[in-house]
């Protein structure tokens, strides 16, 4: 009963990635008949890249604006739509769209509403009189127009896991928080819901920091990197690497890297579970 | 101020920062749709307005369709996601069952191992995947496409926690009317889990419709190629000279899910968001 998913397990998932750790010690090219050892030659490589530099300090970037962002207008929004009645399902329908939208499809709609000449946003900005930049085409603004691509698509899905944390919220909390003199609505925030929503505030976290490091579909269809690699993050460089390039060594420590990121955020979700952000 | 007063103000100030939200994330979409009914002329000029002076959706649409292969991709689209989801089915839940319900040696170290592959992104496994793929001469086809993704620690995860909860009378009644093992998974369990399986079908064909990393390494034919590789291409070969059909090729692509999503909200969230309940 188990053998064909166990199989596929260890052929697809276990194995690969055991390959994965294994091929970035060696200098393995796709097409060339052998290969060899080199210890921690392809480490040394990357650790002297400049391009390796810029791209992980992009990534960080973007995992640092990408994530406070997103989460906090996530939470922001659920307790909008928590705090009143009306048109409820209106708006998690509206801002949950763009989670469910190709993003490949969409972000070459942000493309040309980012166009230097005919774009949208700069129409706007020169109707309040600002100049208008060249967004993706100008190594100042590159990957900050990611990070609101980025934004823009994680926003809806950190709405739901929040409003799912609010609604398990016991009522009861709120009036036993209001007989002990806790009135208004920050006092009741930050006394019960900010609390009570810590789990989910730590999974949320975690996973769209899982999520923006993995950062790829944009980065690859809008620039590429560029310009001059403003805009290179860690995953696009390693598809560069291995399947540009063919440099399939190179491209394992890259991964490799992009794992020991993945493995922390994880860690650091597990040890914030344990020491008892749960107060329910 | 009043209570009265203040719930007032409380409201208008709720709906005026929830529009304006919604309306940067409306944006994208309104003038994805305002291009793609506009002509040429239209779209390039300085002048920003979201209706269209004359109508040009039907002629984008006929020049998207005639310049790509949009069909093409389209069931390229569902060949893919509907393979893999079958495949995912077929393979996770025998092992979910057994995970659940029977006693056998090495179970607990097996669902360790379901738990940490949970845990393993995607692109981590993408370089020693491809070179088996090449290796075996399947790059490049179907196989290349759903082959990968026919195991889901998740799926597996996700069926076993449910059939946790399916009584063991149940299944003992069925081994006394002489129901074979597998028979028990297909004609036992699988009828009792459909809205699990419903919710697991739209994580899964969401993320697979969407997918655009692992398509791009193994594909280079023009007719395998998934709904965002065939959207991506007809951008590149198109760029920056025919926005409106492009704009309409983008509505061709997000359309079968965005539909989808709006007859069935409830149950897409709740499919979209299962990683929230690990």
């Amino acid at each position: 009963m188990v053998a064909p998913a166990f199989t596929l397990m260890c052929l697809l998932l276990l194995g690969p990635l055991l390959g994965v750790i294994a091929l970035s010690f060696t200098d393995y090219q796709l097409g060339s008949p052998q290969f060899s050892w080199i210890g921690l030659a392809n480490y040394q490589d990357m650790f002297g890249d400049r391009v390796f530099w810029l791209s992980l300090r992009n990534t960080l970037t973007y995992v640092a604006i990408v994530v406070p962002a997103a989460v906090a207008l996530g939470l922001a929004v659920a307790l909008l739509i928590e705090s009143g009645g009306s048109l409820r399902t209106w708006y998690r329908t509206i801002y949950f769209l763009p989670v469910m939208a190709t993003l490949i499809a969409m972000s070459i709609v942000w493309e040309f509403m980012l166009h230097p000449q005919f774009g949208l946003i700069n129409g706007l900005l020169h109707g309040i009189g600002f100049e208008g930049f060249s967004w993706l085409q100008d190594r100042r603004t590159a990957l900050y127009a990611l990070c609101v691509i980025g934004i823009w698509q994680a926003l809806g899905f950190n709405m739901v896991l929040f409003l799912a944390g609010l609604v398990s919220i016991p009522r009861q909390l709120y009036d036993a928080a209001e007989i002990d003199g806790a009135h208004g609505a920050w006092a009741r925030f930050r006394l019960v819901t900010w609390p009570m929503l810590g789990p989910t505030t730590v999974f949320v976290v975690v996973i769209t920091g899982i999520r923006s490091f993995q950062v790829f579909d944009t980065v690859h269809v809008l620039t590429k990197g560029g310009p001059s690699k403003s805009s290179e993050v860690l995953i696009h460089t390693m598809y560069v690497e291995s399947f540009e390039f063919f440099r399939s060594g190179y491209g394992a420590a890259l991964t490799v890297v992009f794992l020991v990121f993945v493995l922390l955020l994880t860690l650091i979700k597990s040890a914030l579970a344990n020491r008892g952000v749960h107060y329910a | 101020m009043t209570p009265r007063h203040r719930s007032i103000v409380w409201s208008f100030t709720r709906h005026s920062l929830l529009l304006c939200g919604a309306a940067f994330i409306l944006l994208p979409f309104l003038w994805m749709i305002s291009t793609a009914s506009k002509p040429q002329t239209e779209i390039f000029t300085k002048s920003i307005h979201f209706i269209p002076h004359s109508f040009a959706l039907w002629d984008n649409f006929a020049t998207a369709f005639g310049k790509a292969n949009l069909w093409r991709f389209l069931v390229n689209g569902v060949v893919v996601t509907v393979s893999i989801f079958l495949l995912q089915v077929l393979i996770a839940l025998p092992a979910a069952y057994a995970l659940a319900k029977l006693r056998f040696a090495g179970r607990e170290v097996l669902f360790a191992l379901v738990l940490f592959c949970i845990l393993i992104p995607p692109q981590a496994t993408a370089i020693p995947v491809f070179l088996l793929f090449h290796k075996l001469g399947i790059l490049d086809s179907y196989a290349a496409l759903i082959v990968p993704f026919t195991i889901s620690a998740f799926g597996i995860f996700l069926m076993r926690q449910f059939f946790k909860t399916v009584p063991d009378d149940l299944i003992e009644a069925a081994r006394m009317d002489g129901i074979s093992e597998f028979g028990i998974v297909w004609r036992v369990m699988l009828p009792t889990a459909i809205p699990a399986l419903t919710a697991f079908g739209i994580f899964s064909v969401v993320a697979h419709w969407n997918d655009y990393f692992w398509p791009l390494i193994v594909l280079n034919s023009e007719h395998l190629r998934t709904p965002p590789l065939g959207v991506a291409s007809f951008r590149n070969e198109e760029a920056g000279t025919n926005y409106g059909p492009l704009m309409a090729a983008a509505i061709v692509i997000i359309a079968p899910l965005v539909v989808a999503f709006l007859l069935a909200q409830r149950r897409f969230i709740e499919g979209i968001t299962l990683t929230g309940i690990k």
